[in-house]
């Protein structure tokens, strides 16, 4: 018989075993609905693998799909920290998208233009992170729902522009009208799509790394997360801090969106994203909420992402299993957490 | 004598290199109360969550009524008649107390069986004077209440040994009274109570034998605690002679706190109610009374957490105008709070970063809104020496200490910034002997130097020794203050209970 007892310490080398090890057990348990499908399971993970990692291309897409993965990571990363549960990075991201493709599509020098898209973005994905903080601060509304929740709102605000005043008279396809060809990002390497958003968010990682772990906001972040009691009487406006989480977390979701149309897209349209706010929690929790863990975590669900869909056209596996492993990677991660306060013994040997 | 109702036989239980329980044997016969006594840290806590059935031990075994037994889980305890009353009580506030008896027991065909309960509540009450209205909600108890239908709750679940942790550090005097009689009682019947504490006067009056555990070991056993001294127990406890600490006269200077006509709305818990008190620059004044009668309130405002709507405050001088705790803490008020996890520090962080807290924002610790991780290092590192806290380094997770430390920690962080005022609050709970003086000379050290303090206690005892003045509170106001030369339990004892403040 085993049973969980508590831990007195937790070994260092766990913080980089414990990803590790939920992503292995994520791959043992999503190999048998492979199997389920009719394909062999080394065969599709080694298609997945050669699809997203292979060859630079394929590393140049992987990359592409991680940019806005490590700024929804960050995102989650910074609100988890001080227990601001925002579950509206999807939303958030939504919202920085539409505002930067308005802003876009005036016409203005190019660099002005990628400067305020960035401005605007991050300005409306603060905004919509806004609404779950302070209902939280003045009215104790549980963030986890408001902040889901608004997520829809966001959505459907979104899908009423682009079938509404931003609907394409010519075409009659619900998308926005492109953004000015001034303000596309660089492209990094001829050829592909990499462009200047994922230097953004390579750099945004140890910014946000260094405000967490070296500034008086991070301690005061960290400080309220863990302890919001020890925080007022330690002469914390916990309030405060608290509500300016959730905007650097809403702002940071905002410039995904704003990457999408200055990078990838150059417009609006309903599926601009395929759940990157959702995934950014998936990455947050894999870096144990470590904003320099955002950016690996991110490329592995990035590489299955974009693996998932070769592997489907390979092997007749769908490419839903993308979303399953990200799905049994956060239940696993949660799971693997659990080691971090308890271990099993193994009991009724002892006599 | 009898055949034991419980033995243990050489337990042994380590945490990774830290053997928590080392051979240790403990007896307990049918009718007997055994003290268990011990510095923190000494494995008393570990012994019992073995017994408990919350550790597997790593060797020995547990005998109940001679025949050996298998404990795994609280259920296996409970089934085996172990029954443990724990510090933190562990009841479902909303449901009434019958309701609470009830949880967890089988009704008849699925449905719970109130009628019995009621008769089984009604024939435990009785039988040990541990009355409790069945139809109250347990929200509605005190302390003193909850605690004695945590005792009903295991003698209802056919409990033959008791397990009390800690039992008096809630009570008042007169309410210590009531538990010892009816403990008495049940040992009368036959049953064997194992009974944990630190006040060694209690142990004294109360227990018939002792068992003393130090360093994991069973340091030895007094078989006639009533003609025992407690110099000698601390020994056994220690290892070594503890000296009580000798308050000098004081020599008290200006006014540093000033509470005027304080008053509170009735927010949570008792409501303040025109309290003035004065505390003097070199004097230690104590705030005595049963838990719940407005301490937390007073602590709070002073604390700078909750704002009073009627009446003034000073520190030093300075009228305080936000009660914020910045506020409050600039003007030179240093605060040790009562409970240590949830408003001190932060278990989950490392140590240094709790020890900063109140003073991140300072220049000592940041500039510019960048910390000084070298500065916070090195201040928790002197801190650590200086005040001699136990732990790996500044960087151990707060959590991991062990209550003395963690208590000298939050006094060094305040102590280190010289307070002109510092409150206290419980100071010494759940610290063993040797912690417990160390604080107390730290207070005494502080006085000297021409601090005041204002200690908020529920144990006169430590009240007397330390404090030069004690003021007593009953239902959020204050109803007098005495001269500790003045000062006995039993006249603080009617003061805590209102009778003083009515005759």
């Amino acid at each position: 018989m085993f049973r969980l007892e508590v831990r007195t310490s937790t070994p260092a080398w766990f913080n980089l075993a414990l990803p590790l090890l939920a992503i292995a057990a994520t791959l043992v348990l999503c190999s048998g609905l492979i199997a389920l499908a009719g394909a062999g399971v080394f065969e599709s993970y080694g298609v997945m693998f050669t699809a997203s990692l292979g060859d630079s291309y394929a590393i140049t897409e992987t990359l592409v799909r991680a940019a806005p993965m490590i700024f929804t990571g960050l995102a989650v990363a910074v609100a988890f920290r001080a227990k601001f549960w925002n579950i509206g990075a999807e939303g958030q991201l939504l919202a920085g998208a539409v505002a930067s493709c308005f802003v876009g599509a005036i016409p203005m020098p190019g660099p002005l233009a990628m400067l305020l898209m960035t401005i605007a973005g991050a300005a409306a994905g603060a905004a919509v992170a806004l609404v779950p903080a302070a209902l939280r601060v003045k009215f104790k509304v549980d963030d986890v729902v408001s902040s889901l929740l608004l997520n829809s709102v966001i959505y459907y605000a979104l899908m009423a522009l682009i079938e509404g005043p931003w609907k394409d008279s010519f075409s009659g396809y619900p998308i926005s009208p492109p953004i000015e060809d001034s303000a596309n990002f660089p492209v990094l390497i001829e050829g592909t799509r990499l462009h200047l958003g994922l230097i953004v968010a390579l750099v945004a990682a140890p910014l946000i790394w260094f405000l967490i772990v070296r500034t008086t906001l991070g301690f005061r972040i960290r400080v309220t997360g863990e302890n919001p009691e020890a925080a007022r009487y330690g002469g914390i406006h916990v309030e405060r801090v608290l509500i300016s989480t959730a905007l650097l977390s809403g702002a940071l979701a905002g410039l995904a969106g704003v990457g999408e149309v200055g990078g990838v897209h150059f417009q609006v349209m309903s599926d601009i994203s395929p759940g990157y706010g959702y995934s950014g929690i998936v990455v947050a929790m894999l870096a144990r909420l470590n904003p320099l863990g955002v950016v690996p975590a991110a490329i592995f669900l990035a590489a299955v992402m974009t693996g998932a869909e070769a592997m489907s056209r390979a092997t007749g596996v769908p490419a839903f299993l993308s979303d399953v492993i990200q799905g049994t990677a956060l239940l696993a991660m949660l799971v693997a957490l659990l080691f971090t306060a308890y271990r099993i013994r193994r009991v009724g040997v002892a006599r | 004598m009898p055949a034991p109702l419980i033995e243990m036989r050489g337990i042994t239980k380590s945490f990774g290199a830290v053997k928590a329980s080392e051979a240790v044997d403990l007896s307990v016969a049918p009718g007997e109360i055994l003290g268990l006594l011990g510095e923190n840290g000494a494995g008393k806590t570990t012994l019992m969550n073995v017994l408990f059935g919350a550790y597997a031990p790593d060797a020995g075994e547990i005998l109940i009524q001679g025949r050996p037994a298998r404990i795994t889980s609280s259920a296996d305890a409970l089934a085996a008649g172990i029954g443990m009353v724990h510090q933190h009580f562990h009841l479902a506030p909303r449901l009434t107390v019958l309701e609470n008896l009830l949880i967890g027991i089988p009704g008849k065909a699925g449905r719970i069986d109130r009628a019995g309960g009621l008769v089984r509540l009604a024939e435990i009450s009785s039988q040990h004077g541990l009355t409790l209205d069945p139809n109250l909600p347990v929200s509605a108890l005190s302390v003193g209440e909850q605690q004695r239908l945590e005792i009903v709750k295991a003698l209802f679940r056919g409990a033959r040994l008791l397990i009390l942790d800690e039992p008096t550090a809630v009570l008042a005097p007169s309410e210590v009274d009531g538990l010892f009689s009816a403990l008495r009682s049940m040992a009368a019947q036959g049953l064997g109570i194992i009974f944990i504490s630190h006040k060694l006067n209690e142990v004294r009056a109360l227990t018939h034998r002792c068992t003393v555990l130090r360093h994991g070991r069973v340091a030895g056993r007094v078989d006639d605690p009533a003609n025992t001294t407690s110099a000698a127990m601390a020994q056994l406890m220690c290892g070594h002679e503890i000296v009580p600490p000798a308050r000098g006269p004081s020599t008290p200077g200006a006014d540093v706190l000033i509470l005027d006509r304080i008053s509170t709305s009735r927010h949570s818990g008792t409501a303040l109610r025109d309290v003035s008190l004065v505390v003097r620059a070199g004097e230690i004044l104590g705030i005595a009374g049963v838990s719940g009668n407005g301490q937390r309130a007073l602590a709070e405002v002073i604390s700078g957490v909750r704002a009073p709507d009627n009446g003034q405050m000073t520190i030093a001088g300075k009228q305080v105008v936000h009660f914020s705790p910045r506020e409050v803490q600039a003007l030179g008020l240093g605060r040790i709070p009562e409970d240590r996890m949830t408003t001190g520090l932060v278990t989950n962080l490392p140590l240094a970063d709790s020890m900063v807290l109140p003073r991140i924002g300072t220049s000592a610790f940041s500039a510019r809104g960048l910390l000084k991780p070298d500065a916070i290092r090195a201040f928790a590192e002197a801190q650590i020496k200086a005040y001699d806290i136990r732990c790996p380094g500044p960087m151990t997770r707060a959590g991991a200490l062990s209550g003395g430390n963690l208590q000298k920690a939050l006094l060094a962080r305040e102590l280190a910034f010289d307070p002109k005022v510092l409150i206290v609050s419980q100071p010494t709970r759940g610290l063993d002997i040797g912690a417990a003086r160390f604080i107390h000379e730290k207070f005494l050290d502080m006085r000297a130097k021409g601090c005041g303090i204002i200690v908020i206690g529920e144990d006169l005892e430590e009240l007397m020794v330390l404090c030069d003045r004690i003021a007593v509170m009953y239902e959020g106001r204050i109803a007098g203050t005495l001269d500790s030369a003045d000062a006995s339990v039993a006249r603080l004892g009617l003061l805590m209970t209102g009778a003083e403040g009515k005759a």
